[in-house]
């Protein structure tokens, strides 16, 4: 994947890509949602040949002690090993664990989803929204394919049928999951001195940076710097204004 | 004695029937099993005689000896470089396979470094896999600049078309200079314009290479190219 | 003395089918494009995926066997594909699963020719309505086949059993928890007609055992038609989609 690197740098010095896109297009997206029947809630996304599906599973538990009328969300992704050939076997590593902490973190400030709509009975038993996110095919920028993702998924998403306060696996209810609008995560990308957005997997080999940003409405509620290049404070802003300017384009996406 | 159950360009998956009795020989592709011929890979029946051979749709590059091949400087020891010729099988380059004289203790990475790109041929196919790679001999080299192509092995041959009628063309009305690597690997240089109508043109032929009248389709494609610049 | 032999009755099935009646099955090949191999199969609402690599270099060396090459089968579940999530991750019984779908593949899979590499599969369900393991058994092969790995033969799966008094052929979850309930999954290889995969557990006599793999090998074989079927028109769909261009 790295013979092309010479090939990608030109290109970019030009403003140009390999697929033809400018700087700040991104690749086709799709979204899918309901692809899992058992599933609360389910997203298919697509960004270019990216492609991330994340399902939502409620389920009730006991409350954190300090928190005894909230419910909660946990964020998990898998970097599948049948997605890439650099993927192998095993528990999620590091680039897994971001990922998911990054779409926890955007969901969770942004509070999307009131933490206290979700005590079902307050001090004894409250939703867990589980968002477990699992990458298909990586053709790069699995972080911004992953927040359409579980946004779709969280959409959609209802409660199952209780019973003597214990959940009927199996069977739903119309209670749609109550939510406010989601965020939505732009990642731009720094190579040599020119950013771009919507970064295949060949360009993420000659990025020295990225940042992550998820938006509602323009209002940042979560950001990650990545890779190990420094980036300048006007940099920063210069990519932030970016991100603001793509969260229109990528909501659209959401119903 | 024996009954051909297929023909020319059939496709046939594994374990399919290609033909029964003793008369026809299995070739690349396909095995004897009892006393029927069979497919063992997925693709396209070729018969030449009495002999049945299936050219493969998918599938990574099978080593062979007197292969070209373009790959990349993947690691190196005290007297040899690793190369990745996209292959399972480790390829290596010895100091004494190269057109440059080295002395005992140089440092390899003057000559060919990490990640450079070169021309070479298999020279050998140990029994166990191994692919040694010499670089003497006419045009052998290091590539410089352009851009690398991956393309299916399997459709290699008619990507350089008869007697390279193919390339040789795409190579003319692009003006880029092109080689072609039987593992599927493809190197082009010339202008930005150029490099992408190549890029395209070989493409094109890589998912119709089974087509009629291909040749004067990339070349009337090409040729538009051309007048659009 | 005879036992008394009272056993419950399966009149009709939970989703109206004929006791040998597979559930509606499709299959689609090359939906992950970094793999070398991909397919996808669904056997009514079970949906398995799986994804080839290979072959490829095997580490650490020592795992590499200068006769043949390895097989690797990985099989999980995505945490929603069940009603009641899964821990990510992989458990017992994925272990296990991925172990006998490793067995039912490599009968076919010509490993002599590939010295010293690994040939990866992966599967995963993403539905899961009983069955899954013969769902990727089916989709695992496509997958292989698409990737170009010389193959003696394809496999196919599904699953058997004993509900109640009836021998009945691709069982649901429902079935599978009606007690009594034995279930079978079997894999053949279609050409030869040999099994690669039986497991069981449950009550059931021979005699009946019998009948059931019976049914299994029908069953198979409609499986196969599909899956050749589906290789065919893909490769040469490819073929015809360019042309229009």
């Amino acid at each position: 994947m790295t013979f092309n690197e010479k090939y990608i740098l030109n290109l970019i010095e030009k403003e140009q890509r390999t697929d033809g896109r400018t700087l700040m297009d991104y690749r086709k997206i799709k979204i899918e949602t309901g692809i899992s029947k058992n599933a609360e809630g389910s997203a298919k996304v697509t960004i270019g040949d990216t492609e991330v599906i994340v399902g939502v599973k409620l389920d009730l538990g006991e409350p954190f002690p300090d928190t005894p009328d909230e419910g909660t969300i946990i964020v998990n992704a898998e970097l599948l090993p049948l997605s890439s050939q650099e993927f192998e076997a095993g528990p999620p590593g590091t680039e897994a664990t971001e990922l998911a902490r990054i779409i926890d973190r955007g969901i969770r400030e942004s509070k999307a989803i009131d933490f206290k709509k979700l005590a079902l009975i307050p001090g004894e038993k409250i939703w867990m929204v589980f968002i477990d996110i699992y990458t298909i095919n990586h053709a790069g920028n699995l972080i911004d394919a992953s927040a359409l993702a579980a946004a779709a998924a969280l959409q959609v998403a209802r409660f199952p049928k209780v019973e003597n306060n214990k959940v009927v696996y199996g069977e739903f209810t119309n209670k749609l999951l109550p939510s406010t609008k989601l965020p939505v995560t732009c990642t731009v990308s720094k190579i040599r001195n020119k950013f771009i957005v919507d970064q295949t997997l060949e360009e993420e080999g000659s990025a020295s940076a990225r940042l992550s940003v998820a938006l509602i409405d323009g209002k940042i509620h979560a950001m990650q710097k990545g890779l190990l290049g420094p980036l300048t404070p006007e940099e920063v802003e210069q990519m932030i204004d970016i991100a603001i300017e793509k969260e229109r384009e990528l909501r659209k996406h959401l119903k | 004695m024996g009954e051909l159950l297929v023909q020319n360009k059939d496709i046939v998956i594994p374990g399919e029937k290609l033909a029964t009795g003793m008369d026809f020989l299995p070739s690349n592709g396909s095995f004897r099993s009892n006393e029927d011929v069979l497919a063992q890979q997925l693709g396209i029946v070729n018969i030449t005689g009495r002999s049945i051979r299936i050219v493969p749709l998918t599938g990574k590059y099978i080593p062979k000896e007197g292969d070209n091949v373009i790959g990349a400087i993947a690691d190196m020891s005290f007297n040899n470089w690793y190369v990745d010729v996209g292959s399972a099988y480790q390829a290596m380059l010895f100091v004494s396979s190269v057109p440059e004289y080295i002395e005992k203790n140089a440092d390899l990475s003057q000559y060919y470094n990490f990640k450079d790109i070169i021309y070479a041929v298999i020279s050998k196919v140990t029994r166990s896999k191994v692919i040694e790679l010499s670089m003497k001999g006419l045009g052998y080299r290091k590539l410089f600049g352009g851009k690398m192509i991956t393309v299916m092995p399997s459709r290699v041959p008619r990507i350089i078309g008869k007697q390279g009628s193919m390339i040789t063309m795409i190579k003319e009305l692009t003006g880029c200079k092109i080689i072609v690597g039987q593992n599927g690997r493809i190197w082009i240089y010339g202008d930005i314009e150029g490099e992408k109508a190549a890029t395209e043109a070989i493409m094109m032929v890589e998912q119709k290479s089974y087509k009629e009248g291909l040749t004067d389709e990339i070349k009337n494609f090409l040729e538009s190219r051309r007048k659009i610049e | 003395m005879k036992k008394e032999n009272k056993e419950t009755k399966y009149e009709k099935r939970f989703d109206g089918r004929n006791f040998d009646q597979l559930r509606p099955i499709e299959a689609k090949i090359g939906i992950i494009k970094n793999a070398d191999g991909s397919a996808s199969f669904k056997m009514g609402d079970t949906y398995a995926i799986a994804s080839v690599f290979g072959p490829r270099d095997l580490r650490p060396r020592f795992l590499q066997n200068p006769q043949k090459g390895t097989l690797r089968c990985t099989y999980d579940m995505l945490s929603f594909s069940v009603t009641e999530r899964k821990r990510p991750g992989p458990n017992r019984r994925s272990v296990e699963v991925s172990l006998v779908t490793g067995w039912a593949l490599a009968p076919v899979i010509c490993l002599d020719e590939y010295p010293n590499t690994v040939i990866d599969v992966y599967i995963e369900v993403i539905q899961a309505n009983a069955g899954t393991r013969c769902a990727g058994i089916c989709a695992a092969a496509l997958a292989l086949a698409s990737a170009g790995i010389l193959m003696k033969d394809l496999v196919s799966a599904v699953s058997v059993g004993k509900i109640g008094d009836k021998i009945v052929l691709d069982l649901i979850k429902e079935e599978e928890d009606f007690d009594p309930a034995t279930d079978i999954p079997i894999a053949f290889t279609p050409r030869t007609g040999e099994l690669t995969l039986l497991q069981l557990d449950g009550s059931i006599s021979k005699d009946e055992l019998k009948k059931a793999i019976e049914l299994a090998k029908k069953g198979c074989q409609t499986i196969y038609d599909l899956q050749k079927k589906t290789l065919k028109e893909h490769f040469s769909k490819m073929e015809l989609e360019n042309d229009i261009q």
